[in-house]
């Protein structure tokens, strides 16, 4: 019999140290200040319908539970209307640190193949939302040119877009190795 | 910056390529309140603040930059009548104007690209030119008051938040729409979870489609609910996402429960200001907007 309380370190290699660091470092400078209070969880309109938790996932963030985190589903769920961050009484940018392990999950090569088909149409056109046959008709009949003045109308500008897309490493990102079998 | 009331006009894609009849409204009713529009002519994407600054950031604002770098040469402010791009264009701009660094890393990029970017152009929402007009401006100019409807109106997220970084009133009740939709003669109606977020944005509606209609379902009972005879909305992708979640819900209900129209502002200001709703685009809608015609008319 010991007076003593027993230490317990949680040691396992799903936890990386360093992963809350990067998220400061990207702009979510509060989040170690996280006091689980929920506000961002009962705010959330996904949370409300889904077992997407925000308080979970900034839990889990500060555990440093990386891979995890990163290969989530939840972490897609977030329809970014700012609310948790408005909201949050220590101020963290919660939105933000969701998009920057968004950042971190694509870079890890975890995509839906719903948001690649999209980014590759951003690729090939210069606009996620390309034009369609309805909608050039629907142009026409309101008077309007049948292709918008942008990229659809635009070769050069097409060509500047795709150049910048090739020197940010957008179009590696989603057309690299990483992205196979995804 | 520039010459009163001349702005660059940004599209963005769901308007010209999905909803064009908000954008012939926008090109139809902005001149008549003396904002006049010039095309901002080889623009991409905004990029999209949910998708594509979820994928990769600093892709977004090369791409944001080079959209606001086309302004700025042109010597206007840019203006856009979609959320999304308003979001990503604000909030690009506040990470330029914070961090001097980004504004160089995006030079490098544009490097021998005959791109000139200093972060100085402003942009600015297409509710927020009418709103600096006032409502009284607006209410000068209605020659067919809209009487007797009820309105839903829609403030829609990113036009909002995050609002250390908007130019409104710093409230969580926000009430300038609100205003705008009074002055052409309708009645702003009263509604449950007025601020609920519309549900598309995020790349939701784009891979969780069933999460994301559900949301807007949410919002589209409790409008029911509070007997309006249309949604007014000044988001291109909110308004997408109203339209085409009512068609989808009738279907899995075989029932056509839900029948809200949708309007986009220009286009109810348009009619109280004596335009005809075919150069509105109100034929060209996915829930039909006969009904709320023949109300306004009676």
């Amino acid at each position: 019999m010991t007076d003593s309380i027993s230490r317990e370190t949680i040691d396992s290699k799903d936890i990386d140290p360093e992963f809350v660091d990067e998220i400061v470092k990207a702009g979510a400078d509060r989040i170690r200040t996280c006091i689980q209070c929920g506000t961002c969880s009962s705010v959330c309109p996904s949370g409300r319908r889904t077992a997407f938790r925000t308080r979970e996932l900034m839990r889990k963030a500060l555990l440093g539970l990386k891979d995890e985190v990163l290969s989530s589903h939840d972490l897609w769920l977030c329809a970014t209307c700012y609310t948790c961050l408005e909201r949050c009484p220590r101020q963290i940018k919660v939105t933000d640190a969701i998009i920057i392990m968004r950042n971190m999950a694509v870079d890890h090569g975890f995509m839906l193949p719903e948001h690649r088909k999209a980014s590759q149409k951003l690729l090939s056109t210069g606009h996620a939302v390309p034009i369609d046959d309805a909608n050039r008709e629907m142009r026409k009949d309101l008077g309007l040119e049948e292709l918008p003045p942008t990229t659809h109308s635009n070769r050069k500008a097409l060509d500047q877009v795709q150049e910048i897309m090739k020197r940010t490493g957008f179009k590696d990102l989603i057309e690299g190795e990483k992205m196979e079998g995804n | 910056m520039t010459e009163a009331q001349t702005y660059s006009f940004f599209l963005g894609c769901v308007m010209p390529n999905r909803f064009p009849n908000l954008e012939a409204s926008i090109r139809k009713v902005l001149p008549k309140l003396g904002v006049q529009l010039e095309d901002l002519e080889g623009a991409s994407c905004c990029p999209a603040p949910g998708v594509i600054r979820s994928f990769d950031e600093p892709t977004w604002l090369a791409l944001a930059s080079r959209n606001l770098a086309l302004a700025e040469m042109s010597g206007h402010d840019l203006i856009t009548g979609c959320n999304g791009c308003y979001g990503t264009f604000k909030d690009a701009l506040a990470v330029i104007h914070e961090h001097p660094d980004r504004l160089k890393e995006v030079k490098k990029v544009f490097k021998g690209m005959g791109l000139k970017f200093d972060g100085k152009v402003e942009a600015k929402h297409v509710i927020e030119v009418i709103s600096e007009l006032g409502p009284d401006y607006i209410r000068e100019r209605v020659t067919r008051p809209i009487k007797g409807i009820k309105v839903g109106v829609h403030y829609g997220c990113h036009l909002l938040k995050p609002s250390k970084n908007r130019p409104w009133e710093q409230t969580q009740k926000h009430t300038f729409l609100d205003e705008l939709v009074e002055a052409t003669g309708a009645e702003s109606a009263k509604y449950k979870d007025k601020n609920l977020c519309c549900g598309a944005g995020g790349g939701v509606r784009g891979s969780q489609v069933t999460v994301s209609v559900d949301i807007a379902k949410e919002k589209l009972d409790n409008l029911i609910e509070a007997g309006v005879d249309c949604i007014v909305d000044v988001c291109s992708f909110c308004h997408l996402q109203y339209e085409e979640s009512q068609e989808q819900l009738n279907k899995e209900l075989g029932e056509k429960k839900y029948q809200i129209p949708v309007l986009y502002y220009t286009q109810l200001l348009g009619l109280a200001m004596g335009l005809d709703p075919t150069e509105l685009g109100l034929d060209k809608h996915v829930v039909n907007t006969q009904p709320l015609l023949d109300k306004i008319q009676d």
